[in-house]
């Protein structure tokens, strides 16, 4: 430390110490950049190059292939099913963690007393381990065994199938990730429900609107970047989905039928366990591809600058 | 000024200590396998043996976690590092000897015939090319265990011969609870954990459909009698409903609830003699697979970890690694092997010794060894997934058998097929 203060000091080549500061600034900026182009850059630029080679994980030959892959992935009904159920994952997931986080947060921001013991409550799920939490939850599924089918025998409804239903897998498994992202998400919309100034509603209360109008000419609108982020933020999580899906259904992963299966569940498959990196590569490129566009989507289409 | 003679002094008899090793010419050859905890410790008693047999030589030991290891080797190689013997599932040698990596075991240290003499015959499907490129010191087979305290209650007097008496046996064992959820399960089912290996090697050749052909480029199975073998299995869960799939989630989840008391039977390999003597508070016994009929044609699934010779290993090294090869695969190896790590020998001579055929654990895995298959794998996460769909589009998605298993079977010839499309190039 000593030696930097001392270097700058020192006038060196005429830098001014505004310059020199930022430079060294700058100097220190760059470690993390650098860091963050080995750990995140090359390997993504990497991935782009076996995607349009051939290549089993162990040979040294990687012949390039053009665009083989991505035809072979074109073809393959079990992407197209990854691809589809990520999509439903999307759509159900975001919408349900939306308006129950909203709902929560509106509740929450009406009560004084325990109002920190209940956020921390819905926190809690959003800091236990993903592992951990799925297969707890896979228990509770459990067709013979759970506790959710004992609830359901006990109000005199039929047992369910659950993760073991093709039908209803999926949204068994979308059910874990919502509950695990409600905290997080009330949490930002407590924050952005903070930021609007009380002088709106003061003024329109004077003004004669009250509670649902209040809500969809105030708030709503002024919690609209709060909305943006969390949409963005959300969608990616439910694109990149993988853990919770791969735990939940650890015996046959992404099953019963596909049913469950992710894109980037099968990337993982597709590289890992059947040693074919050129398509797990190209299906990476495509997912990448994918998000970039809805991001750039939704950012375009939901921010709505907002002025009064 | 004392303080730095002194760092002078350490510092040159460190240097000049490897200089006393000087005079015998030491070749250092590395050994990799996956961690697997009583394996690892056998072979660094092993290596210990053997470096006192080849002075010359020094073996370097190294183990990864098994989810990584493809992944360390395919890092380690283009890199130049690497072993020199490594130990691999026997699917995956086809994958190794296309990727150029492992070279043919030298055949006046491991002529074909001896091999063939010597060994069980499953350790064929190590043979490609007409060239045997891997060699196991240990071989695993199926069997089945019962918990005896059920057979008791259930009065099932013995454990079943038949298929029939098998299915017989597990509805007897089978519990549910007033609303018709099973507590226990007579059969503790997983198509995913070992049920696909027993579709595939017991139940469809002895319901009469042979799996691949010969050359194991075609997928047979999908005739009238291979459906009715796959109609028996998924009427257990659908009919019977004597077992669920998914019942104890997890991998190994009809093992765990077999040793919690809530699976009367599971068909297993003999690699969870170990787990299952550690956890099961019933008591337990092992008996071979049953048959269609009483004296009907026997079958088994077998496989094996094998070891191989890389292609890094050249010049003295390669001379050092045949012998370490060796002395992994000996018949003395191979006893210890089974003392050490529970699995059976490959030596045909020691499955013969019958004090293991009488051992009331080992027996009946042994006993399979003979006439077990192993199947030629070359994706075997693909190929199981076939059949765990196919099981489950007739239990959950009601599609009659035969439909289930010609889908299935068309999507493995295709498998197949990409596999045998690649391999002809020079």
């Amino acid at each position: 430390m000593a030696s930097q203060v001392a270097a700058a000091r020192l006038p060196r080549r005429g830098l001014r110490i505004g310059q020199q500061r930022a430079l060294w600034a700058y100097l220190f900026l760059a470690v993390p950049l650098l860091f963050f182009a080995a750990i995140r850059v090359l390997p993504a630029v990497s991935s782009l190059y076996i995607s349009v080679h051939e290549w089993n994980i162990i040979s040294p030959n990687r012949p390039y292939v053009g665009l083989a892959n991505f035809h072979t992935l074109a073809a393959d009904p079990r992407f197209a099913r990854a691809a589809v159920n990520t999509v439903r994952y999307v759509l159900v997931g975001i919408p349900a963690q939306m308006i129950l986080g909203l709902g929560l947060a509106l509740l929450l921001q009406r009560i004084v007393k325990l109002r920190g013991l209940f956020r921390a409550l819905y926190f809690m799920p959003f800091i236990t381990p993903i592992v951990a939490a799925s297969w707890v939850w896979q228990w509770m599924y459990s067709q013979h065994l759970g506790p959710l089918n004992k609830i359901l025998q006990a109000v005199g409804l039929p047992a369910q199938g659950f993760l073991r239903d093709p039908g209803q897998a999926l949204y068994a498994v979308a059910a874990m990730v919502v509950w695990q992202y409600l905290g997080f998400q009330v949490v930002i919309f407590l924050a952005g429900l903070e930021a609007i100034p009380r002088v709106y509603y003061e003024a329109a209360e004077v003004d004669g609107a009250t509670g649902w109008r209040l809500f969809w000419r105030i708030t709503l609108p002024l919690l609209n970047p709060t909305l943006v982020f969390s949409i963005v933020y959300g969608t990616i999580v439910y694109l990149q989905l993988f853990t919770q899906v791969l735990n939940m259904t650890f015996q046959d992963q992404g099953g019963p039928l596909a049913n469950t299966l992710t894109l980037v569940l099968y990337v993982y498959q597709l590289g890992f366990q059947r040693f074919k990196m050129g398509e797990a590569a190209a299906a990476t490129a495509i997912l990448f591809v994918v998000i970039l566009t809805i991001t750039l989507l939704q950012m375009k289409l939901l921010s709505k600058p907002v002025e009064y | 000024m004392k303080k730095v003679w002194a760092a002078i002094i350490i510092a040159a008899a460190v240097l000049a200590m490897p200089a006393a090793g000087i005079g015998q010419p030491r070749v250092t050859i590395t050994y990799w396998q996956y961690f697997f905890e009583s394996k690892v410790k056998l072979v660094d008693q092993l290596i210990a043996q053997f470096e006192a047999q080849y002075p010359g030589v020094k073996v370097a030991h190294e183990h990864f976690p098994y989810d990584a290891y493809n992944q360390k080797v395919a890092s380690a190689v283009p890199a130049g590092a690497g072993p020199d013997v490594i130990n691999l599932f026997y699917g995956w040698v086809p994958l190794y000897v296309d990727s150029g990596y492992l070279q043919p075991l030298p055949l006046d240290a491991f002529p074909p015939v001896q091999l063939e003499r010597d060994y069980v015959p499953m350790i064929r499907a190590s043979k490609l090319d007409g060239k045997y490129w891997a060699i196991p010191t240990a071989v695993r087979s199926l069997a089945m265990f019962y918990n005896a305290d059920l057979f008791r209650t259930a009065a099932v007097v013995r454990p079943p011969v038949t298929w029939e008496e098998f299915q017989a046996g597990a509805e007897r064992m089978t519990a549910r609870d007033d609303r018709g959820r099973i507590t226990t399960m007579g059969f503790g089912m997983a198509p995913s954990g070992q049920d696909h290996h027993l579709l595939r090697e017991v139940l469809f050749r002895q319901w009469g459909a042979a799996p691949y052909s010969a050359d194991n480029r075609r997928v047979t199975y999908a005739t009238a009698a291979g459906a009715e073998a796959l109609r028996w299995y998924t009427d257990l869960i659908t009919k019977s409903k004597v077992g669920a799939i998914d019942f104890f989630p997890g991998a190994g989840g009809y093992r765990s609830a077999f040793m919690a008391g809530r699976a009367g039977m599971i068909v297993d390999g003999s690699f969870a003699i170990g787990a299952i003597r550690r956890g099961t508070r019933a008591s337990w016994g092992v008996a071979p697979l049953p048959g269609r009929t009483v004296g009907g044609a026997p079958s088994n699934f077998g496989s094996y970890w094998v070891h191989g010779l890389t292609t890094r290993a050249v010049g003295p090294r390669r001379e050092a690694a045949i012998q370490f090869l060796k002395f992994l695969v000996s018949e003395q190896t191979q006893r210890l092997w089974l003392d050490a790590v529970g699995e059976l020998p490959a030596y045909k001579r020691l499955v013969d010794d019958p004090r293991l055929a009488a051992d009331p654990a080992m027996g009946p895995f042994v006993s399979a060894l003979p006439y077990a298959r192993t199947t030629f794998f070359v994706d075997e996460a693909a190929q199981r997934q076939v059949l765990v769909d196919a099981v489950n589009e007739v239990v959950l998605n009601n599609k009659p058998p035969r439909q289930a298993l010609e889908e299935a079977a068309a999507k493995e010839q295709k498998v197949l097929d990409e596999f045998w499309a690649k391999r002809k190039r020079p």
